[in-house]
């Protein structure tokens, strides 16, 4: 989750990849898809692997795949997954993802394991952080 | 749901955020950084115990540092710590900071470890997914052998609830991947595939990606999955959007779920089973059909998951490629979206039907949409979008579109992206020459890629139009006068000049006689490039130029006088200056035998996998280049390694090695070139056995079998019933000798004829020798002549006998006299009789006299020819035939072999060059007849016409016999 300044607001790696090459690939992959405009496609080549990639005002969501990934599939699950952001948010703004990193990191986590996806059920996928937020309120 | 206000619950990560937020500089940053960390630092080795939320706070603080590219070195024992913490938020927030921060081969692994097994064990489903997602996330080669055992019972258990079964299937399928040699097949294997039943879809979602991965790698192992897959997949398919609830997308029911399930079944080929593969076919149609009907909603999302699943179910097609009438359907859908307005479908549809391009069911539907996909090239404003178009175009080329297409594409080179160039250029060379009838075509092609886009015309490309020029004669002349047209611009790029300096050094002399490109105005116009061009250019230019001093001797003392200039002859660059100074050398001493030896026009190079291809390979990756691979697949045995091309200029460079210039002016380089010829050229049309006068039978040598069975006495006649008893009256043994009079007749195991013939008029002398191969002596060894029938007037042959022995490993000689007294068709047969080791040896061979052999030649004038020609114009004195060339077209084989049957070969006869004429006489003992022959090759369909006239009917359909089975 990047935004248009080219500054990530949000990684995970599914990957192991040294901390050192993690900014120069990130500002790689945003170069690529910061330089494109509306009309072009929403999948770029890079390397050995696609992009897919949305963008939400202001923030771009990117998702690196491999060859065998259905394009069309991942780029509707960044879409559910800012719908999930914006039920839990009400209306998310990047802000409230650089104050609540965790919570979005418990979010991704209920969404996507491994990168596979593990449930696309909003209710379902918030039902562990609403645990959360009862006992913290509490 | 509870109104999550801006972080207020933690200020302090607030402001420390809008700090960082608000520093002007990347010093400024780090600084501030610098100062959280210490903060941090202290705060965790403070003696006051943290309470719950500030570590949370201190975590998050920890993770936006990290996030932001710093590394964290401290806070990872605290994590630790939280992990045994009762409380959930803190125990999420200890997982948390692991699963972000702590890389798969850390020290706390163990400690880690030892907090997942106590959480595992624990049963609270929260706790558990907690671990498993922790699992999932870091997955050491350690965790694998901590819970590789427990985690497949997790996920089979009955009581396992969903979410946590849904965690344990992908927490498998990650230490599958890091660890497989861990994690074993087991009884669970076939509980895990009836996971695709169950009632809950996200379970079945992750247990469909655990399947796939697993199935790549054993797909016996869980090749029940596909039936189960297809009746998960139908029941989806055909529900109602309604009934899925909660995984319905945007009236999409299950999207995400249908696309895995599509790809679960790509693992595998079509199901065998009747009723599974019905049920099949029928998923796959509704789904076509869905994308036909009006959208349930008007929102991009509804069009965007429904389209997923259909390029999946699209792909499951194309994978079976087994479904004639789904291919041409999916192949129709692609062509709708080819000319949708989203952006994202036309890219897909194109990179799909790419696909669909190779197969031979669905490959003439994709080349319908050929001008949607020629627009797309010349109309899509993204360059992903262009690049895929033509990928496709590549991929439908064939024999029917070839000239459009790489037409289409040099057009588009014209303003192509940079990016893609060098690949588009790699494309039509290899279409270029793939698909070309007409090597001209090939030959414009190639020049109109190196005008349009020189600097992407990799060497490859250029070796390859060099190899091919010189292996097809039917385009020399043509290449050199195209040459020479494209170098008259003034400013051309250097690969041209390449070319250009390569094929007219080589072909220069098929244009010369156009006074507009003279010896000296192809000297003139390539050597007006030669400042320009870069050393390696340069070099091949002056191997260029000393081939001219051979081609055209008249301008050789031009050529001289460059190559002794300065510039040349003390160039700094020393391999310019070598070949300057050798050249140079060469032209003065040499002799133009020599010369004409040494710079011989280049044999062709050996058929090979163009290395153009390679090189697209090379670039694309594998299993990117899709339609050729298979054509070239025969031929793979010598893909790898021999692709580097021939070293065009292997003359220049043989000449240029500092070891052979010593011996460079003498004999010596001679066959040094002439190694280079390959040895089919000649074939064993001129191999002359008897060249040296000696008796070539002598090197044979007895073989020791034999020594075996010596001869039983008293053993009485037996005629062998072996096959050599047959007449070998095959004709082939006759036509080998219709062109030549020397060489083997007949070899077996026992003996070998060799034959060595002359003739002069109507007269012939032959010698026959006979070799015995054994080590044993032929008894009773004699040999008769017989002429058949009408063939006892027409031919009179007269023998003495033979010695009735012949030693072991001897040889013995018969001189045959014979006299052709009127024409004739047949041909005599030697019949042999010997006694080897008790049995009766019998053989017959046909004797290659043959009618040709009383011609003489007649040496005229073109006029005299088509004077007599036409005076032989009665239909039965011509006799013509069209027949398919046997051997490899080469012009100089041919003339050897019109030379060998006897008549005069007649230059500048035919106004058609490559035509070959020959005249001569047939000397009998009652007539002459005069006989013309017109020999007419069509190297594009390997084809020649061969006409003969002469004044006796059977004199021309014979002599038409013996000579259309020699080509």
């Amino acid at each position: 989750m990047v935004n248009k300044q080219g500054q990530t607001r949000l990684s995970k790696y599914f990957e192991h990849v040294e901390i050192h090459k993690r900014t120069s690939l990130e500002a790689d992959v945003i170069k690529s898809c910061l330089s494109r405009t509306k009309g072009e496609c929403s999948f770029v080549e890079y390397k050995d692997f696609k992009l897919v990639y949305r963008q939400y005002a202001a923030l771009f969501i990117v998702i690196g795949v491999d060859e065998a990934e259905n394009e069309l599939a991942v780029y509707e699950l960044v879409h559910n997954f800012v719908e999930v952001l914006d039920k839990y948010f009400s209306r998310v703004v990047t802000s409230q993802i650089m104050f609540n990193l965790d919570k979005v990191h418990i979010i991704l986590d209920e969404m996507i394991l491994n990168g596979h996806i593990v449930e696309t059920n909003k209710s379902r996928i918030l039902a562990p952080l609403l645990v959360i937020d009862k006992m913290a309120e509490s | 749901m509870p109104a999550v206000s801006k972080g207020d619950g933690m200020r302090g990560l607030a402001v420390f955020i809008s700090d960082i937020r608000n520093c002007k500089s990347k010093e400024a940053e780090i600084k501030r950084i610098n100062k959280e960390l210490a903060n941090i630092r202290s705060k965790f080795k403070g003696d006051k115990a943290l309470d719950g939320y500030s570590k949370k706070k201190y975590v998050c603080k920890l993770l936006f540092i990290f996030l932001l590219g710093h590394d964290i070195d401290f806070g990872h024992m605290e994590a630790v710590n939280l992990l045994s913490s009762n409380r959930y938020t803190e125990k999420q927030i200890g997982y948390l900071f692991i699963s972000v921060l702590v890389n798969s081969n850390s020290e706390l692994i163990r400690l880690i470890n030892n907090g997942i097994k106590n959480d595992l064990a624990s049963r609270n489903p929260t706790f558990m997914n907690l671990a498993l997602h922790c699992i999932a996330n870091v997955g050491s080669r350690e965790m694998a052998e901590a819970f590789t055992a427990d985690i497949p019972k997790i996920l089979v258990a009955g009581d396992t609830m969903d979410s946590v079964k849904q965690s344990a299937a992908l927490c498998l399928l990650r230490l599958n991947r890091t660890s497989p040699d861990l994690v074993p097949m087991g009884e669970w294997t076939s509980r895990v595939v009836h996971l695709l039943n169950d009632q809950h879809l996200g379970v079945v979602t992750a247990a469909t990606s655990l399947i796939t991965t697993l199935a790549q790698k054993n797909p016996e192992e869980f090749k029940t999955s596909v039936s189960l897959a297809v009746s998960r997949l139908s029941r989806i398919v055909t529900s109602a959007s309604t009934d899925l609830q909660d995984y319905t997308y945007y009236f999409v029911p299950a999207p995400w779920l249908s696309v895995k399930l599509l790809r679960l079944l790509q693992c595998y080929p079509p199901p065998e089973e009747g009723a599974v593969r019905g049920r099949l076919t029928e998923c796959l149609e509704t789904i076509l059909n869905k994308a036909q009907e009006p959208p349930k909603s008007k929102k991009v999302q509804h069009s965007n998951a429904k389209n997923a699943v259909l390029f999946e179910a699209i792909s499951l097609i194309i994978h079976h490629d087994s479904e004639p009438n789904l291919l041409v359907r999916a192949c129709n859908q692609l062509g709708q979206f080819l000319q949708h307005r989203e952006t994202n479908l036309r890219y897909l549809a194109l990179e799909s039907m790419c696909t669909l391009a190779s197969s031979e069911f669905s490959h003439e539907a994709v080349k319908t949409h050929i001008e949607t996909v020629i627009n797309a090239l010349k109309t899509e404003r993204d360059v992903s979008v262009r690049q895929r178009a033509v990928d496709l175009l590549y991929a439908m080329c064939d024999r029917s579109n070839a000239q459009q297409i790489v037409a289409e594409m040099l057009n588009y080179l014209e303003t192509a992206d940079y990016s893609i160039r060098e690949e588009i250029v790699l494309k039509v060379a290899i279409l270029a020459e793939k698909y070309a009838v007409d090597y001209t075509w090939y030959v414009d092609t190639i020049l109109n890629l190196i005008r349009i886009a020189g600097d992407y015309v990799s060497e490859e490309v250029w070796y390859r139009v060099i190899q091919i020029v010189i292996n097809r004669d039917d385009v020399q002349g043509y290449s050199a006068k195209t040459v020479f047209e494209a170098l008259q611009a003034p400013a051309c790029h250097e690969n041209l000049v390449k070319v250009g300096g390569y094929i007219l050094g080589e072909f220069g002399n098929l244009i010369a006689g156009d006074p507009r490109s003279s010896p000296l105005i192809q000297f003139n116009l390539l050597h007006s490039k030669f400042h320009l061009c870069s050393v390696p250019t340069r070099a091949l230019l002056l191997s260029t130029y000393i081939k001219f001093v051979n081609l055209f001797p008249e301008i050789k003392a031009t050529i001289q006088d460059v190559l002794r200039s300065d510039s040349q002859l003390r160039n700094a660059d020393v391999e310019l200056q070598q070949r300057a100074v050798e050249y140079l050398r060469l032209s003065c001493i040499a002799s133009t035998d020599i010369l004409a030896t040494v710079l011989e026009e280049m044999p062709p190079f050996p058929e090979r996998e163009s290395s153009i291809l390679t090189k697209l390979k090379k670039k694309k990756g594998p299993g990117k280049v899709p339609d050729m691979e298979e054509t070239k697949k025969e031929r793979n045995s010598d893909m790898n390694g021999s692709t580097e091309p021939v070293s065009v200029n292997s003359s220049a460079v043989t000449m240029s090695t500092p070891s052979s210039s010593t011996d460079l002016l003498g004999l010596g380089l001679a066959p040094v070139l002439n190694s280079v010829a390959p040895a089919s050229a000649g074939g064993s049309l001129l191999v002359d056995v008897f060249s040296d006068n000696s008796p070539a039978v002598a090197s044979l040598a007895p073989s020791a079998e034999e020594n075996f069975s010596s001869p039983r006495i008293g053993s009485t006649d037996v005629v062998s019933d072996d096959p050599a008893a047959a007449v070998h009256d095959a004709d082939e043994l006759v036509n080998k000798f219709v062109c030549k009079n020397n060489g083997v007749l007949f070899e077996n195991q026992l003996m070998q004829i060799g034959l060595k013939s002359e003739f002069r008029q109507n007269l012939g002398r032959m010698y026959i020798f006979y070799g015995n191969k054994t080590s044993t002596q032929f008894l009773s060894f004699s040999t008769a002549v017989i002429c058949q029938d009408a063939l006892k007037t027409q031919l009179n042959i007269q023998t003495k006998q033979v010695d009735p022995a012949v030693d072991g490993g001897a040889q013995v000689q018969q001189i045959l006299n014979i006299e052709c007294v009127s024409d004739f068709v047949e041909a005599p047969i030697l019949n042999i009789q010997f006694r080897y080791g008790g049995a009766l040896q019998n053989m017959s061979v046909k004797l290659p006299v043959t009618l040709n052999k009383f011609f003489q030649p007649t040496e005229m004038t073109s006029q005299d020819f088509f004077q007599r020609w036409k005076q032989l114009s009665i239909p039965q004195q011509e006799v013509q035939k069209i027949f398919k060339a046997k051997h490899p077209m080469d012009t100089e084989v041919t003339k050897a072999k019109i030379i060998g049957f006897g008549v005069a070969l007649l230059d500048m006869v035919d106004p058609n060059p490559s035509n070959f004429t020959g005249a001569g006489v047939i000397h009998t003992k009652n007539i002459q007849v005069g006989c013309l022959l017109r020999l007419e090759p069509n190297t594009q369909a390997q084809m020649y016409r061969l006409t003969l006239r002469t004044s006796r009917e059977t004199v021309s359909q014979r002599l038409c016999e013996l000579l259309s089975e020699q080509f």
